[in-house]
Order: structure tokens, then sequence, then C-alpha cells
């Protein structure tokens, strides 16, 4: 049975497909599962295709094919989608450098103290894990990862900083994500990464993407310098 | 020297159709705020429908010409004059090296646009020109500015024979050209899925009238009214199209327009009518604004068919 809830025309040329409405792992990877699938069927229709937690949202080329038709198309596939040989696309590991200092994580010793732990150890347990990509948006290249650990997840700031520098490393209770670029922001702030997440040159623009898998490796202060960071 | 910008009045930026297939990365579309003005703009110039325009905010704006070309304005209504002569919106002119065009303050609508001859010569910035200020994208020094006093946009030069002898002009046909009025009727597809709103909500949306608020811009234009009560105060962050009509808890709608970010956590009423985006865009703080639901069946043919008429590609 198919996992897809329901397949919405929103207008004239998008539609979204909603999958069961919780946020969990599972329901993410059933989102790349279909992701995947589409793309590699229906790619000639697609202008954009925006997956999300448990949805995925799509612009279609109406000049190619008419709402009708493209909404067939989708159901078709999903009632075959368990058979079809999906490419399964290997989730790419990126690893990211993060200095974890107070200079730069500057709710660091405030998210340590509510957890009843020492800095030290928040940073063991968010640097221990291998985060999923459950969704981008908000702005070029910020990417929702989860799940953080339980004992370290901390609700947002009462009210939002007007300034977060871009590189600064967040925690929103079970989410945890990099700013990309300087902007406001509610998230706790527990570290910072000295590489650029955003390159409009480049032809893939960000460096995190909805297929990736992300892990944060700790760097001393003077290296997080030696990289090109900045306190 | 090509264009130089002589005045560059509240807010002018370089816009092409927009940046399409990067929302994945969460890369907006940006593009014209009224695409039927700018797609008018192109059509009537012989060029693609995505060549490179000025996008004009509320008028108070004046370049001169430093090659001979032919350009023509759409948009929002305003007098517009030639070397200090009025001339007509919504048809071609001849201009030659020094001329100068002037927009007034517009009367009515909030965005015109100045369409040239095969469009600016800009450098893209992945695949576009938009310029999205938000994003630090596109524009002429691809870091996502307004345009400014002084500065020049390259265009290609093109000499026109006829000119002072037998100039030929196009012109959009009357029957064609919209009014910005103070009063509109917007239509829109119900969204009654789990991410969208009960009937009774939606009943509601539509049996009163709104206002057009202050706080409008390219990325949303909120609305103001009676509050609109919804048991549902958020939905997990998905995709949204662009004219979608989001419900946050406080109950005032905000309208997603081009600038739009590309995920949103409110329950959503639904979504406007691609061409009555545009008909948004033109409304100013204080408009009155009433919507109809509509059957997508109902509305689908009108949009190929504009897609065809201008030639869009996508």
């Amino acid at each position: 049975m198919s996992t897809v809830k329901d397949v919405v025309l929103l207008s004239e040329n998008t539609v979204v497909i909603l999958f069961e409405q919780n946020i969990s792992l599972d329901i993410a990877r059933e989102v790349s599962r279909y992701q995947a699938a589409i793309e590699q069927v229906l790619s000639d229709f697609i202008i954009d295709m925006v997956p999300s937690y448990a949805s995925i949202h799509i612009t279609f080329n109406l000049r190619k094919v008419r709402s009708g038709d493209f909404n067939h198309s989708l159901k078709t596939l999903f009632s075959e989608i368990d058979d079809r040989q999906v490419e399964q696309i290997e989730k790419r590991l990126i690893e990211i450098p993060i200095y974890y200092g107070d200079e730069v994580g500057f709710d660091l010793t405030s998210v340590a103290e509510k957890a009843g732990l020492t800095s030290q150890q928040v940073i063991n347990i968010h640097a221990g894990r291998v985060y999923d990509v459950y969704a981008m948006g908000f702005a070029p290249g910020f990417a929702f990862l989860g799940s953080v650990d339980e004992r370290i997840a901390t609700p947002r700031k009462k009210s939002p900083r007007k300034h977060i520098p871009a590189g600064s490393l967040g925690i929103a209770n079970q989410q945890t994500a990099i700013y990309p670029s300087d902007s406001p922001g509610g998230w706790q702030i527990i570290g910072k990464t000295p590489i650029n997440l955003v390159d409009y040159s480049a032809e893939e623009p960000t460096v995190i993407k909805s297929n990736c898998q992300i892990k944060f490796i700790p760097i001393s202060k003077q290296t997080f310098i030696e990289m090109g960071g900045e306190i | 020297m090509a264009l130089e910008i002589i005045n560059p009045g509240f807010l002018t930026l370089l816009q092409d159709y927009g940046r399409y297939g990067l929302q994945k990365f969460g890369i907006t579309h940006g593009g014209p705020m009224d695409e039927h003005a700018f797609l008018w703009g192109n059509r009537l110039l012989g060029n693609d429908f995505n060549a490179v325009q000025l996008e004009i905010c509320l008028g108070g704006f004046a370049v001169r010409f430093h090659k001979s070309t032919i350009v023509a304005l759409c948009g929002a209504q305003a007098q517009v004059s030639l070397n200090n002569q009025k001339i007509n919106m919504w048809q071609t002119h001849c201009v030659e090296p020094g001329d100068e065009i002037r927009v007034d303050v517009f009367s009515s609508g909030l965005y015109a646009y100045l369409a040239i001859k095969q469009g600016f010569d800009v450098g893209v910035q992945l695949n576009s020109v938009a310029t999205v200020m938000r994003e630090k994208l596109g524009g002429l020094h691809q870091d996502g500015q307004k345009l400014v006093n002084k500065e020049n946009i390259d265009y290609r030069q093109h000499v026109n024979e006829y000119r002072g002898v037998a100039e030929f002009k196009t012109v959009v046909p009357a029957r064609f050209l919209p009014s910005y009025q103070d009063e509109v009727i917007l239509r829109f597809i119900p969204n009654r899925s789990e991410s969208g709103c009960s009937d009774q909500t939606i009943d509601d949306f539509v049996n009163q009238s709104f206002e057009v608020s202050a706080d409008i811009n390219r990325m949303g234009y909120r609305l103001q009214g009676d509050a609109i009560s919804s048991e549902k105060k958020g939905i997990i962050s998905q995709g949204i199209s662009v004219g979608t009509i989001q419900l946050p808890p406080a109950g005032q709608p905000i309208i997603l327009m081009k600038d739009r970010q590309t995920v949103g956590g409110y329950p959503q009423l639904g979504c406007l009518v691609y061409q009555d985006i545009g008909l948004l865009s033109q409304c100013r703080p204080g408009a009155k604004v009433t919507f109809q639901a509509v059957e997508l069946s109902e509305v689908e043919q009108e949009f190929i068919a504009y897609l065809q008429f201008f030639g869009v590609k996508l």
C-alpha cells in the first residue's frame, strides 16, 4: 500500500503530494524514495520540485502536460512504486567542520545549563550522530536537519536575534541547521562552520542538498581561523 | 554608455521571467510582479518572453538613452514623457542617443515595466537576471541590489530607419488593457486538503472583503479584515505555489508573491488563479479585495492560452 495520503492540485500548474503528516525519519525516507522515482519517470514535465518533511511540491510544465494527465501519471507511478526498480541513490555523506566555542556559539553555555550537562557533553552529543536532511527552504541553502538527541533538544529563543552571522549552527527543538547567510533568527546558536555553504557561481549552488546526510566534525579555534573562519 | 539611470525612483530592479528549477536549493522564482504587463512589453517588441526589462515601483523614474533602439512601457498608470513630450504607455517608441524618458509618480498601480528591443544585456546568475534582494541574487552587479543613479545598463543598438518618416508603432489593443482599480475580485482555487482549510473557514473567507494592508512587498501581500478563525494553527512546512493564500493564526491572510520563501508552514486557504496574481500586485494599500472560488477546470484553458499567446516556454 502506498504511503502517499493525497495528491492535491493546488493551481493550474502546481501539485502537492502529501504523506502522513508527521515529522519522522521513516517519512523523510519515503519522501526521498518517491522523489527519486518521480525524477526518473516524469522529469521532462517538471519545472521545480520541492521535497519537504512529509510532502513533495511540484511545478509542472503546462506547455507539455495537462494537470489531469500529470495527476494520473503520478497516481500510476505510485501504484507501481513498490514493484519498480527505483535506483536507490545512496545518500551522500557530507562532513562539515564546526568550531563549537563560546565566541561563536552564543548559546552553547545556556543550552548546556538547561540540559544539565557540560558544554563538552553537548558537543559530543551533537557531533556524535549523522543527520538526515528533512527539508530545505527559508533561505537559499538552509537545510533543516534531524533529529537532535532529546537530551540537548532546546526550544527556539523567546525573541529572535536580529543578526546571526553566516555559518552559525543552531538548534531548535529536535532540529538543527546552519544559517548559510547573515540573517535574523531564533535558533539556539552552539557553533560555527568556517566553510561557505552557498556559492551562486557553482552549478549546484548549495553544499547541502535534500538527498544528503550530514556529520559535524568538531575543530579547534585555531583550525577554524586557519580555514578562514571569523570570530 | 547605453541606458543611463538619471533617477531610479523608489525601487527599480532588473527582471527577466524568473529563476526556475532551483527551488530545491531554497532559491525562489523571482521575476516580474505583474507578469501580464511584463509579457506585453516583450511581445510588443518581438522579444523572447524572457528578455530582461526594468521593473519600476511607484514611479518618479528617469533614464537617458545613448544608442538608438525601440522601447515600450507597460503596467501601472503614469504620465510618461520622451524629451518632455507626453507619450503613451502600452506601445512602442523609437529612441535616439541623448533621448530621455521620464515616468512620473504613478497615478494608479504599483509596478510598470520598461521593455527594450532584444532586452537588456546583463550577465545571468544561476541562469537568470531576476533581482532578488533578500537572496542577494541577480541584478546588474549580481548581488541582488536595486539600481541606483548614474548606473549604465547595456543593450544592443537597433537602428530605426523609418523614424520621423513613417514611424511604425505597435500598440496593445484597447480590449487587453487592464485597469488597476481600488476594488478587485480575485479568483482562487480553494485548498480543502490536509494542508488546507475547512469548508467553513473557506466560506468565511469568501463572504467578506479585505483591505490590502501597508505590509506588502515582493515576497507577500498581507490583507486585513475580520479575523478568520480556524482550528488549524499550522501545518508541517511544505513547498508553496506563487499566489498561495496563507492563513496565519491571527486570521489575516497573506498572499505569497514572486519572491516568496520556497516553503511555508501556515494553513492554506487556496491559491490565486495565475493571471490574478498580477492583478493583486498592482493593488495599493487600502484597495478592497474580495475572493471568488473557482474550479481548476474552469481556468486551466485560460492559462494555457495565456502561455501560448505570450510564447512562454515554461
